[in-house]
């Protein structure tokens, strides 16, 4: 009886949470959707002119702009992340794993404020001075989400490299490999699915982003033609103007969340999917070898 | 997301597997969670104006028991020290904005409507406006930069990215980096209307939410240019931003409270049709040189309090009187 109690608490929790992403997603696509239908997805997405004052609204500037923030971040952040989680799975001793893990996941704990006011004090002077430009810029944003994507990417990637079997680094040692050759050649094989599951999860913290982002990008609704060059994303598009927006153009704000809601939810879906074959394979508990050593005798 | 099974039938590697997929579920949760702070923000900002009706909609209910304001972010401190100063009823405050003060005025959610900006032509029905202070838009540079004045031709065609050179403008050859407000803002609306005109504000230039961004971009760019009130200007700054004198006339409040000085905005109280006589007795006191000197030390710029008070006093004041009791209204604007 407890236990039926107890059970049916817990669902309704749970419901409530997923209750919680439902009326969230409705508020959104209620309020987003009629300007979406007015204008025409293609146009809303296809144009690069967002002119609120003048009733223009195109989405495809702040698309380039995350594009670019992004993909700039996980440049510097994956081979430092991979490298992160090389170190504390494979070759740091359990003492200095015990102190270093805990420090990397602390990055993530750091309000994004905080980053955005360490960029605007330190990123942009050295990017105006020593580069050009204004300052606020593409590349200063993807220096600051590049170490906010980092704790995600690290512990995700540090998982990913630990689910690969002991017996697939006793295995190359056994052939004569050295370690790094284990590593670069066995175990990093073993565990893409995870790693790039650490990449797509990072790629989902660096899209949706907003504060530190508003503060070093420079929030120009234009496409980049350079680095150096500043950039709207689409998060800031929404934060940025939703203060004092009414009408269509808060519509259309509530539309580029839309944008950014799908966006996400995909991103989260492809890490899910990503995964899913590595877990498949070690669940049927043999080697993912295993099918084609068959097939070589026939 | 329940994909409990797959535990059960692990093999080899199924202990880290399993504590992966609670790392992945962490990790979607937060992603989850990020996605609602969006929403919380969203809704917000949709539900600071239900905020202020039903704060209104007490203070209407009152007869006159408090007086509620509603509208503009950049009126609010300006608003919070009168509230704190007037001691007959309590004042309370909400931000909004400019346009949900309009509408919080002519819905009779709000005593008073708070407005940043001119109302326009069919804003104005309805609508009784008061003139309580006057703020002047400084256009800013870096204190290095050694241009000191520009005209409003030259300002508009730095700022739609005609002039890219400081050297066109007598200054050195940098080039120039705009900076702006986000579009919606109150302040950029001004702008845009008194210096822009029809002419679009460059699509490079850069764009900050908060008048304390723009003055710190501004303060860090010797190269920088920005507009903001002038109650912003805080020249002991550590950081500091001067303003440069437009059309040979610098910003300060002799200029801009003759109409000499040509950036400025009136700041509008908006009431609606019935007023109640606790609101009726707070705009006449915000009128009074008590309540104006409030204004002067917010660093914004008093209206002539004689005037104010025939503008201010329920029944004398017609939308157009509203209007012609600031000398920032339109005539000496264009």
């Amino acid at each position: 009886m407890r236990d039926r109690i107890a059970e049916s608490a817990l669902r309704v929790a749970a419901l409530s949470a997923v209750g919680v992403l439902a009326l969230i997603a409705l508020f959104i696509v209620g309020e987003g959707a009629p300007v979406l239908a007015a204008r025409g997805p293609g146009a809303f997405l296809a144009s690069a002119t967002w002119a609120p004052t003048r009733g223009e609204y195109g989405l495809l500037a702040m698309l380039a702009g995350s594009a670019v923030v992004t993909l700039g971040a996980l440049a510097l952040a994956v081979p430092l992340g991979i490298a992160c989680a090389v170190t504390l799975a494979e070759l740091a001793p359990p003492t200095a794993r015990a102190v270093l893990k805990p420090l990397v996941e602390l990055l993530a704990g750091i309000p994004s404020v905080v980053y955005g006011f360490l960029g605007m004090a330190l990123v942009v002077p050295v990017i105006r001075t020593q580069l050009g430009g204004p300052g606020p810029s593409a590349l200063a944003a993807s220096v600051v989400l590049a170490v906010m994507v980092l704790p995600t990417l690290v512990s995700v990637a540090v998982d990913a490299i630990e689910a690969v079997p002991r017996s697939y680094r006793d295995g190359a040692r056994a052939l004569g490999a050295t370690e790094w050759q284990s590593i670069a050649g066995v175990v990093l094989p073993a565990a893409r699915s995870g790693l790039a599951a650490a990449v797509i999860l990072g790629i989902g913290r660096a899209v949706g982003e907003t504060m530190a982002v508003i503060m070093v990008a420079g929030n120009a609704a234009q496409l980049p033609d350079s680095p150096l060059a500043p950039v709207r994303t689409l998060t800031a598009n929404v934060a940025l103007e939703m203060a004092y927006a009414t009408g269509e153009h808060a519509q259309a704000l509530f539309a580029t969340a839309i944008v950014l809601f799908v966006l996400v939810l995909a991103l989260n879906a492809v890490a899910g999917l990503v995964r899913r074959p590595a877990r498949a394979r070690r669940r049927r508990g043999a080697a993912p070898a295993a099918p084609s050593t068959a097939a070589e005798p026939a | 997301m329940r994909d409990g099974r797959h535990g059960t039938t692990g093999g080899a590697g199924r202990r880290p597997t399993r504590w992966t997929r609670g790392r992945r579920l962490a990790a979607l949760r937060v992603a989850a969670l990020r996605l609602a702070a969006l929403g919380a923000v969203a809704i917000g900002g949709a539900g600071a104006a239900g905020g202020c009706r039903r704060a209104g909609a007490e203070g209407a209910a009152g007869g006159g028991g408090a007086v509620t304001l509603a509208g503009s972010t950049s009126l609010q401190p300006l608003a919070e020290r009168w509230a704190e100063r007037y001691a007959a009823v309590p004042v309370t405050v909400q931000a909004g904005g400019s346009t949900a003060g309009i509408r919080a005025a002519r819905d009779g959610t709000a005593d008073v409507g708070m407005s940043s900006r001119p109302l326009a032509a069919d804003e104005r029905a309805g609508l009784r406006e008061h003139t309580v202070a006057i703020d002047g838009i400084a256009v800013v540079v870096h204190p290095r930069n050694p241009v000191r004045a520009l005209t409003r031709a030259q300002l508009r065609d730095v700022f739609a990215g005609r002039v890219r050179s400081w050297r066109l403008v007598g200054g050195p050859d940098w080039p120039v980096i705009v900076v702006t407000r986000e579009d919606g803002s109150g302040t950029r609306a001004t702008f845009e209307e008194l210096v822009m005109g029809e002419l679009p504000i460059a699509g490079d230039a850069l764009v900050t939410g908060f008048s304390g961004g723009l003055r710190r971009m501004v303060a860090d760019d010797p190269r920088a240019i920005g507009y903001m009130t002038i109650s912003q200007l805080l020249p002991g700054a550590r950081h500091p931003v001067r303003a440069v004198a437009i059309d040979g006339v610098h910003p300060a409040e002799g200029s801009i409270a003759s109409g000499a000085y040509p950036l400025h905005r009136p700041l509008l109280f908006l009431t609606g049709a019935r007023t109640s006589a606790a609101t009726a007795a707070f705009l006449q006191w915000v009128g009074s040189p008590a309540g104006q000197a409030v204004v002067r030390a917010e660093r914004l710029v008093p209206v002539p309090t004689t005037t104010s008070a025939g503008a201010v006093a329920p029944g004398a004041a017609s939308p157009a009187a509203g209007r012609a009791a600031a000398p920032a209204a339109a005539s000496t604007a264009r």
